[in-house]
């Protein structure tokens, strides 16, 4: 697939279970569609996150920053996004107030999902105001994910009229139209992660009626290439590549070589198994031997990517 | 019974939360296996001869399973003895797991506090009580401290283990109680409820303010189902008070224990930092800090050193082409040297990992000081019945 086709919607949601490294391929989707020259908006829906660690930039809170060159960032919480939404509708004087009294908790309450509208609505916004080429909602963690997708649709049928029943009809026309709006969702190749990643894709697809893009399996280990050895084979091959390796150092290269095979070895079982629950195309992203990310990590990351979204064409 | 500043930081401390504690709160970011840790937790005190009961929150669905809760089930059920003693388990200890039901949970205490039927009912009925459960954020916290009191209660169990519930922040159950009685208390309801005449005049503008807004925004239908809410509410707010003040002394006592759970990756020992600072300023201490997912460090080269002598094999690899390669050998490469230098360069990726994790942590156990420590190596399998579970609880408490 040519990298430019890959972005067939403004706005990509990043979906996934807690831990699966849903804000890294936020920024690694970011990364590589700005290298393509697009300009990106990353939202974020549940403040605090990692997202400018990954840029090398210091975690502070923020409603705005740019992240890099043609990359921002942009932090909404319902609460903005209420104010946002009345000033826009002439209720400028009362907004400060009601959001400041508490009530939103209680309207909020009173009308379930109203958090969720209020940011997409935002989104959609955004969106129809051409804010950048590419729009990534980093989403909640999976089964929030769902709620989240589905509150404008219960919405609908809570409300017969005024402002927030047409928000929703915006937001939804937005979510079931696959050419302005998908949902990336993000797993490991591990049995947990993969389970929780299909039942959310046929919950998206089914209830939500959103279009869903390629599944982005994050952490793949590369095989080794070859059964792993026992020490003693190490210490053959030394022999034969005339090479000095120690007793214990063969033995060290025979433990590292079993546990990077079991590992890979379970990485395909459970990539053939998400193959067959969930007949979408699978982007790998490459495991990054670190325990925190860095800037230098993403762009391998997205040239990865890049490389696997090319990838994707020849095998459909 | 075990005081909560034991500063020894070995297996043994970790042991002594499961076989001494009354309460164990487990909490951590989303993703780093709190559940599972939760219930290994309980296992651990059944298997040592206690009454255990472990509230579950989201388990996966094979852990689940694995717990007897096929079905939603918010009253505590037994797992068969046969199903998760061993040889070695002490005589006496039993397993009990439930999955948090916030619905029932938060009606259970509308009955308790309720002046009659009536007045529950009404609330029960009303439509803006029925989102309450579903759509207040922190309502899922706060049940499952409510839960927590419930059990605390209970003569079948010496101990009970709460797993909460998945929140960016990890922490907003401390919050929860205040953040109910917030809404309980919102001032504008409080007028809407004045119910003599005086008070009402001066309510009426407010009233109508209030009024006329919500309706710009969400239209008039839900007013009503609010208002007789807050009518209906009327007198209990005291029993919810009381309430909330008791999950607060609870979580305060020394046999309760806080265990921070973690992975050794950046964000979420950012997360846990947050959280045991958040404890210590509500005097609270974390008991144990549980690393889950921890790589193993083989031998004691440094990576670097590791990748230079790949490079340095890899030169020496001849290509097919009768040129000296310098890329990584092919896959399924039978070249001596080429796998060689394929397992040093793993080699070093592993190193890296786990040194980088040790730096990640070292900032962490000295946040948890007074608590114990325990590493968890990363598993290659997924821990979903009694056979991985036990695994996994020999890994956590042995020393």
């Amino acid at each position: 697939m040519e990298l430019a086709q890959f972005w067939t919607s403004r706005v990509l949601i990043v979906a996934g279970k807690g831990g699966v490294g849903k804000t890294t391929v936020t920024a690694t989707l970011a990364v590589t569609a700005a290298n393509a020259g697009m300009s990106v908006l990353i939202v974020e829906v549940e403040g605090k996150s990692g997202l400018p660690a990954l840029f090398d930039q210091p975690g502070l809170e923020y409603l705005q920053t740019e992240l890099a060159p043609g990359i921002t960032a942009s932090t909404l919480t319902p609460d903005a996004a209420l104010v946002d939404y009345l000033e826009g509708h002439g209720l400028k004087r009362i907004s400060k107030r009601l959001a400041h009294s508490g009530a939103l908790d209680v309207v909020a309450t009173a009308v379930p999902g109203m958090r969720d509208i209020l940011v997409l609505g935002k989104v959609k916004q955004l969106e129809q105001a051409g804010a950048a080429d590419l729009i990534l909602v980093d989403a909640p963690a999976a089964g929030h994910a769902v709620s989240f997708l589905l509150s404008p649709a219960g919405l609908q049928d809570a409300i017969r009229l005024g402002p927030v029943r047409k928000q929703a009809d915006d937001v939804v026309e937005l979510l079931r139209d696959p050419a302005r709006c998908q949902v990336m969702l993000v797993t490991l190749p591990e049995e947990t992660p993969v389970n929780e990643l299909v039942d959310t894709a046929f919950a998206v697809e089914d209830r939500a009626g959103v279009a869903l893009a390629p599944v982005v399996v994050n952490g793949c280990v590369e095989p080794l290439g070859f059964e792993p050895p026992s020490a003693s084979e190490v210490s053959a091959w030394a022999n034969a590549a005339d090479r000095f390796v120690s007793e214990r150092e063969a033995g060290e290269l025979a433990a590292a070589g079993a546990f990077w095979a079991e590992r890979a070895a379970l990485q395909e079982v459970q990539l053939a198994r998400l193959g067959e629950l969930l007949p979408l195309p699978q982007v790998r992203l490459p495991f990054v031997p670190t325990a925190h990310l860095r800037r230098a990590d993403v762009d391998r990351l997205a040239a990865e990517l890049a490389t696997g979204i090319t990838a994707l064409g020849a095998h459909r | 019974m075990s005081t909560s500043n034991t500063r020894n930081l070995d297996g043994a401390d970790v042991r002594a939360i499961a076989r001494e504690r009354s309460i164990v709160i487990c909490c951590g970011a989303g993703g780093v296996g709190k559940t599972t840790t939760a219930a290994t937790v309980a296992l651990e005190a059944a298997h040592h001869g206690r009454r255990a009961v472990v509230v579950t929150i989201d388990p996966a669905k094979r852990l689940a399973n694995a717990l007897g809760l096929d079905a939603l089930s918010n009253t505590p059920t037994q797992i068969d003895r046969s199903l998760w003693a061993r040889p070695d388990s002490a005589e006496g200890g039993s397993l009990w797991a439930l999955m948090l039901d916030t619905k029932s949970t938060f009606d259970t205490l509308v009955m308790r506090y309720a002046a009659d039927e009536e007045q529950a009912g009404r609330i029960l009925d009303n439509g803006f009580y029925r989102n309450v459960s579903g759509a207040l954020s922190g309502t899922q916290e706060y049940m499952a401290m409510e839960k927590l009191n419930e059990l605390v209660h209970d003569d079948r169990f010496d101990v009970v283990v709460v797993d909460t519930p998945p929140t960016r922040h990890a922490l907003d159950f401390l919050d929860a109680p205040a953040r109910l009685m917030r809404l309980l208390d919102n001032r504008i309801f409080r007028l809407l409820m004045m119910p003599t005449r005086a008070y009402l005049r001066v309510a009426s503008v407010a009233v109508q303010t209030f009024l006329r807004t919500v309706s710009r925004v969400v239209g008039s239908e839900v007013i009503d189902d609010v208002v007789a809410f807050f009518r209906a509410f009327e007198g209990m707010e005291e029993g919810f008070r009381a309430r909330a003040a008791n999950v607060e002394a609870l979580i305060a006592l020394p046999s309760t224990a806080f265990v921070l759970v973690t992975s050794p990756r950046r964000d979420a020992v950012e997360e846990s930092a947050f959280f045991a600072a958040r404890l210590a300023e509500n005097g609270l201490g974390v008991a144990a800090l549980i690393v889950n997912r921890v790589h193993p460090r083989f031998g004691d080269d440094d990576a670097p050193a590791l990748h230079l002598r790949a490079a340095d094999l890899r030169s020496s690899v001849v290509g097919a082409d009768g040129v000296t390669a310098g890329a990584p050998g092919p896959p399924g490469t039978d070249d001596p040297a080429a796998r060689l230098a394929v397992l040093y360069d793993r080699l070093a990726d592993l190193v890296t990992v786990a040194d980088e994790e040790r730096e990640q942590l070292a900032g962490i156990a000295q946040r948890v000081e007074g608590g114990a420590v325990a590493y968890v190596p990363l598993l290659a399998h997924d821990v979903h019945d009694f056979s991985t579970l036990h695994e996994l609880r020999a890994l956590v408490f042995s020393s």
